[in-house]
């Protein structure tokens, strides 16, 4: 059973209550590529998702109770580590990630051990307003500058990674709300993984409304700097150095 | 002279921690803490111009201030603790949370296995 093939892909889809969407887009999904395995993660749904995912095609990961998008994303990583997945993906379930797009996602980790879809990047009309966007401009300025290269969409859910940053996240992923996304980031970067980032669109999401409430983004914006003061000060994971390819960037 | 009530109050608390960490309700992480406070009011109810002294000493001008801020400084230090002692716990919960996910996922795997391979497997045991 552990015994994979490595250049399967696990696509990991943290969910909680989708029903309406998830079995499109797992759908999507598989028509895609027959490389791809689909794991839901359903993250204490209340509603039928563990049932559409699995009718739809997908292996179903059921946690007992809510854990938050980091902890079903953890949840995924230790999968895919037991399972010898070498490379695996964050697709939302909603929807709002192409599938389309996600062989260009994977593409950039021939290059690096990250690969985030951006949403900025030239490509489709993703639009931000008001605090929200400062945060997100900041954010991106400040992650750039590690990196070493041009990042503008570091919040985005929609990334790849390695065998590296399967162990780096195994080792350091934060269940707190905005950890899966910048802190994780920052700490995988300070450990020595490379990041890169590949334009895609964004399509509307299939059900629900994204919030336009300036308070809330006003706490977003608070939260996130506090996310990233925090990465800045965190322990380095040890990661393993045996990459084939790419050599680490010298970040130390 | 030894306020009598006080020293009463101090040495029931004592006990009941002891109590409580006999019969096994209380560990013993928590208990320490607890005994020290314990331990400390009975020094202090017993030998009360003790917090004459220390309170001279620290340049308090009401001892019973010192006592005060003691008290405060002390519960927040427990509070402290349990927080910590509470984040471990919830992140001991998310590892266990995520184990028995992927269990279930195999083990509903194996049993969705045609029967004959099952009976197999059953037979090499």
């Amino acid at each position: 059973m552990n015994s994979l093939p490595t250049q399967r892909v696990l696509v990991i889809m943290p969910a909680w209550n989708e029903e309406e969407a998830v079995a499109d887009t797992v759908a999507e999904v598989l028509a895609a590529d027959p490389h791809y395995d689909v794991l839901v993660v359903n993250d204490g749904s209340t509603d039928k998702t563990a049932a559409v995912a699995a009718a739809a095609g997908a292996t179903v990961l059921n946690l007992p109770f809510n854990l938050g998008v980091g902890g079903a994303m953890r949840a995924g990583f230790k999968y895919a580590r037991r399972f010898g997945y070498s490379r695996v993906i964050q697709v939302d379930a909603d929807g709002q990630h192409d599938p389309r797009n996600i062989a260009e996602v994977l593409a950039g980790l021939q290059h690096a051990d990250i690969s985030i879809g951006a949403r900025f990047a030239d490509r489709g009309e993703y639009t931000v307003s008001g605090p929200r966007k400062w945060a997100m401009i900041v954010l991106a300025r400040v992650i750039s500058s590690v990196a070493n290269t041009k990042l503008t969409d570091v919040t985005s859910g929609f990334r790849a990674g390695n065998d590296r940053a399967i162990s780096q996240y195994l080792d350091h992923y934060p269940a707190e709300y905005l950890g899966d996304t910048i802190d994780s980031l920052v700490v995988a970067l300070r450990s020595g993984c490379t990041v890169t980032q590949v334009p895609v669109e964004m399509r509307p999401r299939q059900g629900g409304t994204p919030s336009h409430n300036p308070l809330k983004a006003a706490i977003y914006l608070g939260r996130s700097v506090f996310a990233l003061l925090f990465a800045f000060t965190r322990k380095r994971s040890v990661v393993p150095a045996n990459q084939p390819g790419p050599t680490p960037a010298a970040g130390e | 002279m030894p306020n009598l009530a006080a020293l009463l109050l101090a040495l029931a608390i004592v006990t009941f921690v002891l109590e409580m960490l006999r019969r096994k309700k209380l560990r013993e992480k928590y208990a320490t803490l607890w005994l020290f406070i314990g331990a400390l009011t009975v020094v202090l109810a017993a030998f009360p111009q003790l917090l004459n002294i220390a309170s001279d000493l620290v340049g308090v001008q009401l001892p019973s201030n010192l006592l005060f801020i003691l008290s405060i400084l002390l519960l927040l230090g427990v509070c402290l603790h349990l927080s910590w002692e509470l984040s471990g716990l919830e992140d001991e919960t998310r590892s266990l949370a995520e184990e028995v996910a992927i269990l279930r996922t195999q083990i509903e795997r194996i049993s969705s296995l045609p029967t004959n391979i099952k009976s197999q497997e059953s037979d090499s045991d």
